[in-house]
């Protein structure tokens, strides 16, 4: 089974990385595919670097998130923070009901163009599956674990730090999981507000109508995601290595 | 020696313990015994601050439990919890030395102190160290928790209600461990129960609890043939009170030196209530007695067993 999904992730990163290699030198392709168009390959910015943009995109906005759900998470379980449980649920209920389109939209008017909107936007969509899950991660570790971890003298730093934050750990990835998917698809939409994304050739496609700029964007940005994806499926079975 | 000094825990208009005193002594194996509700374990976790009297104080060797920081006074105290408790992420060995991990010992001697706890609970060291929690029966689960509670070496353990849901063979078991340890090692041990065969099997005293008060303290003997009041009459088991006192005695200490009888024979090492039942399962008034090696060594009667 883990063998099976490595696997997976193997050859899906070994076609991602095929592809992008061989999307340079694709103009005949294109061409051939598409006679219609003057130019049928995306050639404003390399593709190599857009993939380092989106990466980077996705990357510093998903760790910002993980920083605050976790964070946060972590909080409204304390005593300290359980006054506030209730309304950090509601918001985030709330705010998994809004599209990550319009939470792009509502940052533009807040910072101006470029890459900034886009961070702040993936960021704060990102937060909600990282602290919802972290709610629920740390909720299901087991009482009788806990009043344990008391009993033996761990301090409540300790007893977060060594026994409920690991507990949680696979179901808190989980969570940072679908955050990081679905930044990856909405970074690509993050090119509508200035950003440099692999949405860049897709949205620059769907302006001129042409149809092959589309389509090389949305395959790198499909298999980025279907990459990260068994990456962290890999990631959470290795964290659960004790179930 | 642990003291507790007047010590109550109220909770709203109740109290969970109401104004009990008790002295421990060292080495002792004392049992907390009352039905549910009675206080027993709220008082065993006042002991190590598991929860905060509302009044009173408790001194263990003289000093008030107050002047450690809790997660301090809680790694010198054994803790063996009903729910055992086992870290779910970690392995056998980590579980164990979880409280030497949190002292700062090194690495070397948490090993060999875990591999020295396995064999003292009869886990095989080289299969369990690396095993984790789910893979274990309940059984093996609470000797790891044992094991856990005495891996830093405690003066102290406290035990609630530590086999209470475990299958009776291997209740039976971890008792038999228990009391093997406790007679090895010289550990003072606060054990609660409401089971009143285990705290015969077990207590070199028992308190008996109702409504978070003492109700009578003693060694087992006295609290069966003196009960202080109905409830603890009623408690021990009005019908049984006779058969528990049986339960207390070995066959040895009435045995008739030299005589015989046929039948299957029964060790001089059982308690006379094993004998009793074994004398109504072979239908017979007279049981022929062997000694450890199983030489024949006397007989017992059933009139030995009515004569007090």
């Amino acid at each position: 089974m883990t063998r099976r999904r490595g696997g997976a992730l193997l050859w899906s990163a070994a076609a991602f990385a095929l592809i992008l290699a061989l999307l340079p030198v694709s103009r005949p392709l294109f061409a051939a595919l598409f006679p219609w168009l003057d130019r049928p390959l995306y050639e404003q910015d390399p593709f190599v670097s857009l993939v380092a943009d989106h990466l980077m995109l996705v990357g510093v906005s998903s760790a910002a998130a993980t920083l605050l759900g976790v964070g946060a998470g972590v909080f409204v379980t304390r005593q300290a923070g359980a006054e506030f449980r209730g309304i950090v649920e509601t918001v985030v209920a709330m705010g998994q009901t809004f599209p990550p389109v319009a939470v792009l939209a509502l940052a533009v008017p807040a910072t101006g163009f470029g890459a900034a909107p886009a961070l702040i936007a993936l960021t704060l969509y990102g937060v909600l599956p990282i602290l919802q899950n972290t709610i629920a991660g740390l909720g299901a570790v087991p009482g009788a674990v806990r009043e344990a971890a008391r009993g033996v003298g761990m301090t409540p730093r300790e007893i977060l730090l060594r026994v409920e934050l690991p507990i949680a750990a696979p179901v808190i990835v989980a969570g940072i999981r679908v955050s990081v998917i679905i930044n990856v698809g909405t970074a690509a939409i993050a090119s509508t507000v200035g950003a440099k994304t692999l949405g860049s050739p897709i949205i620059v496609g769907l302006n001129g109508s042409n149809v092959a700029y589309v389509l090389q964007g949305a395959v790198l940005v499909g298999m980025l995601a279907v990459v990260l994806d068994l990456a962290f499926g890999r990631l959470v079975l290795a964290l659960r290595h004790w179930q | 020696m642990i003291e507790l000094d007047h010590v109550s825990k109220q909770y709203g208009a109740g109290r969970a313990v109401d104004d009990l005193s008790l002295t421990i002594g060292r080495g002792e194996l004392f049992v907390l015994i009352g039905p549910s509700g009675s206080g027993k374990s709220t008082a065993l976790k006042i002991i190590n601050r598991l929860i905060e009297p509302s009044a009173g104080a408790i001194r263990i060797e003289g000093e008030d439990v107050r002047q450690l920081a809790p997660e301090m006074l809680r790694r010198r105290i054994g803790y063996v919890f009903q729910s055992i408790g086992l870290f779910p992420h970690w392995t056998v060995e980590r579980n164990i030395t979880t409280v030497p991990e949190l002292l700062g010992w090194p690495k070397a001697k948490m090993l060999d102190r875990a591999s020295e706890l396995l064999t003292l609970l009869k886990l095989d060291p080289a299969s369990f160290r690396d095993k984790y929690p789910h893979e274990l029966s309940g059984g093996e689960q609470q000797r790891v928790g044992v094991a856990r509670a005495l891996a830093a070496r405690p003066d102290i353990l406290l035990m609630d209600e530590p086999f209470g849901a475990l299958d009776p063979l291997t209740r039976a078991a971890l008792q038999e461990e228990i009391a093997r340890i406790h007679a090895e090692s010289g550990t003072t041990i606060v054990f609660v129960t409401h089971d009143m065969d285990e705290a015969l099997k077990l207590a070199s005293r028992i308190a008996i609890l109702a409504h978070g008060k003492l109700v009578q303290i003693g060694a087992p003997t006295e609290l069966l043939s003196a009960p202080a009041t109905e409830f603890v009459r009623n408690f021990i088991g009005r019908e049984d009170l006779g058969v528990r006192l049986l339960s207390l005695e070995p066959v040895a200490s009435r045995l008739r030196q030299g005589e015989t009888a046929p039948g299957e024979p029964i060790p001089a090492s059982a308690n006379l209530r094993q004998a009793l039942s074994e004398m109504i399962a072979q239908g017979t008034d007279r049981l022929s007695v062997i000694d450890d090696d199983g030489r024949r060594v006397g007989a017992l009667t059933l009139a030995d067993l009515a004569r007090s």
